[in-house]
């Protein structure tokens, strides 16, 4: 077989400077000319030794939790910014979706948008006219396709945008998330859609959080952690590897984490699950279940700040977001170190194994976000509490308050 | 049947290389010039997109365009030549006012778009591949199509002013493309400078401000004497002024050797413009 992808030892380094952009001030700049030279600025190596070998027709996962390096290996592997060290030689045209709808413009209609994000996406005028109209079809939006855009709604937006991308036919397909937009049955039709590409034995880089969506696509993926390739092999092997990272990041108390966004103003330093005053790790469906979380503040207390604690499959998938600004409470600190508590009356999720992520803001800063701060395993009832029901997990479905009684 | 059905089986893009070596960046540059043949469409395609947005979203469309220039034509007329009393060679003052706002003002915008075309982009730019050059020729590509219009009322003005002109107004695209090619240069620098240091963005409006004053748009050029005229020759947007008054209406030719000097500037700012945002190119999508 001939190789489609032959990557080695990719590495990138950022230098982190003051401001989270890379952009500096002319001023700023002039003002320092002749002084002692820059301070050296810290670096951080997003992706280190990754090196890998994808064969024609193959389709590869990428998982790897936020900032593992997923991001950076797509956007060098699609050439939007370059290597560090090392590099990759690909074999046939390049097709990279790091986003849906990359340059639609909201006053252009949706006919004229598919041309601009055609070309955008390496798509030549005559293959966009020959795939017009099934890719209008694809939508679903035939009635609208001379309506600006601007008046459409989000989920025709992403439909078009979507629809568009899924047209490319280029050799290698370079994917990034997104099979996360439009409803379930969209995302049926992208899936399949991303199927049929790889069986025409085209090449598919796959990247996702949502690993289900991996597992049925790609019989192949590798895992990134920290930048750097920590596996390669099956898909299954590749997930119990993930879900093994997941617990051992648990494992580490909060306080020691590392692996934290924000200013670090405010920090978690613990967090519990209760039920009924019990601390415990294990609830049932329709456990009343409090989440308490307890923080220092460094510094001046913080006035307005809004808490989230949000549960996600072992895998990654988003199931509730407890955001205290949605029920438009926030909380002043009042410095030092403090508690909160978390209510989940009826805990709604199926049996299963969740990941819950912190995190606190003021504004647009970001104070603390801690992603699988905590585990929290939803188990069968065990038949003692009369509170709590078994939903089977299969479902995925949610448990929600409802009644039956004779009409 | 659709006629491009037929050739389903081609293989598509063919002048897209098949073959892609990943690299760190080089001294020079990953891209050379003919890497942007291939993605001719794209130009085109960003052009008729500014075009559409601009013309779609104001409710008068054209008449935007030539309502600025017309505006200020009016100021200058009241201004420089009923106030002041500055010549105008011998031709009507709002008309000879009105070539050297047409000029200047594609000119300003020109630059001024371009300066911050990749950083208005910064979306595409961090999300898809394609040479960056792209962004900002397409930008000067859509205001040419402004420039026709305007440059399309100046020659009517110039036919109800002048009645039919010289064999010199052969010359007049001449003029416009170099003002193109010297905004082009300068709005690339710009660009590239922009990416990297984003206070230069704030700079642009007021060096066009004194570039409207220091380039001789409300006056004519042989107002400037002495040492002064070697301002005149650094500045292309000057010569190409006096360029397009000469070849319309017959005034004074552009000095000889100010316009040597006027094309040398605006080949060496091009070619070295071009240089530095191919070499500085590989690293936008880190910085944006």
């Amino acid at each position: 077989m001939t190789l489609a992808i032959h990557a080695f030892d990719l590495s990138k380094r950022y230098l982190l400077g003051q401001q989270s952009s890379g952009y500096e001030l002319l001023s700023e700049r002039l003002r320092t000319i002749g002084r002692r030279p820059q301070e050296t600025r810290e670096e951080f190596w997003a992706l280190r030794d990754v090196s890998f070998d994808l064969e024609v027709g193959e389709t590869l996962g990428v998982v790897g939790h936020n900032g593992a390096g997923k991001s950076t290996l797509l956007k060098i592997l699609s050439r939007v910014t370059t290597p560090t060290r090392g590099g990759a030689d690909l074999n046939g045209r390049v097709g990279a979706l790091l986003e849906v709808g990359t340059g639609f413009h909201a006053e252009l209609t949706g006919a004229e948008n598919v041309y601009l994000n055609g070309a955008i996406l390496g798509m030549r005028r005559a293959e966009i006219a020959r795939h017009f109209d099934e890719i209008v079809e694809f939508a679903g939006i035939e009635q609208f396709i001379n309506t600006p855009v601007k008046r459409y709604s989000s989920g025709m937006y992403m439909r078009l945008a979507f629809a568009v991308a899924a047209h490319l036919e280029p050799e290698i397909l370079i994917v990034d998330e997104v099979l996360s937009v439009g409803d379930i049955a969209f995302q049926e039709k992208c899936v399949t859609r991303m199927r049929e590409i790889a069986r025409d034995g085209r090449t598919v880089l796959f990247v996702s959080h949502n690993i289900a969506a991996v597992a049925s696509l790609c019989r192949r993926s590798i895992m990134l952690e920290s930048g750097r390739l920590v596996a390669d092999g099956p898909t299954s092997d590749v997930i119990e590897r993930f879900v093994e990272s997941v617990r051992a990041d648990v494992e580490v108390p909060l306080a020691e984490r590392t692996d934290r966004q924000g200013t670090g103003r405010l920090r978690f330093r613990d967090v519990e699950t209760f039920v009924d005053g019990r601390a415990t790790d294990t609830v049932v469906s329709g456990d009343d279940v409090d989440v308490v979380v307890s923080y220092d503040v460094e510094g001046p207390p913080i006035q307005d700040v809004g808490f989230s604690v949000s549960v996600s499959t072992m895998l990654g998938r988003l199931m509730l977001n407890l955001d205290s600004r949605l029920i438009r409470r926030s909380f002043s600190t009042v410095g030092g170190s403090g508690q909160l508590v978390c209510r989940i009356p009826r805990l709604p999720l199926p049996i299963g194994g969740y990941t819950l992520t912190l995190y606190a803001y003021v504004g647009g800063e970001v104070l603390d976000r801690v992603e699988r701060a905590a585990t929290l395993t939803v188990l069968h009832d065990s038949g003692e509490d009369d509170n709590g029901l078994a939903l089977p997990s299969e479902t995925l479905g949610v448990l929600i308050d409802y009644d039956w009684s004779a009409a | 049947m659709h006629p491009a059905a037929a050739d389903q089986t081609a293989p598509p893009s063919p002048e897209v290389s098949h073959q892609v070596r990943i690299r760190p960046p080089t001294r020079w540059g990953v891209n050379r010039l003919s890497d942007l043949w291939p993605y001719r469409e794209l130009v085109y395609f960003l052009a008729k997109r500014d075009v559409q947005v601009r013309y779609r979203q104001s409710v008068v469309g054209l008449g935007w365009v030539l309502l600025q220039p017309i505006a200020l034509m009016g100021i200058f007329t009241l201004v420089f030549s009923r106030f002041v009393g500055v010549g105008s060679e011998g031709i009507p003052y709002p008309v000879f006012a009105l070539a050297g706002i047409t000029v200047w003002l594609f000119v300003a915008q020109a630059i001024g778009q371009t300066a911050n075309s990749l950083v208005s982009e910064a979306n595409l730019v961090s999300k898809v591949f394609f040479p960056r050059l792209i962004v900002p020729v397409a930008r000067v590509l859509a205001l040419l199509v402004d420039l026709v219009a305007v440059a399309l009322l100046l020659i009517v003005v110039s036919l109800i002013v002048q009645g039919v002109p010289g064999i010199a107004v052969l010359t007049l695209p001449l003029w416009l493309l170099m003002a193109g090619l010297f905004a082009l240069g300068a709005g690339l620098l710009a660009a590239t400078l922009n990416v990297r240091y984003r206070d230069v963005g704030v700079v642009i409006p007021l060096v066009l401000q004194v570039g409207l004053f220091v380039t001789p748009v409300a006056y004519p050029a042989s107002l400037v004497t002495g040492v002064w005229q070697v301002l005149i020759a650094l500045n292309p947007a000057a010569s190409c002024i006096t360029g397009v008054r000469w070849a319309l209406f017959g005034t004074e030719a552009p000095d000889a050797v100010a316009l040597a000097v006027s094309i040398v500037v605006t080949i060496v700012l091009l070619t070295g413009a071009t240089l530095y945002f191919t070499r500085s190119e590989q690293h936008f999508a880190d910085v944006i």
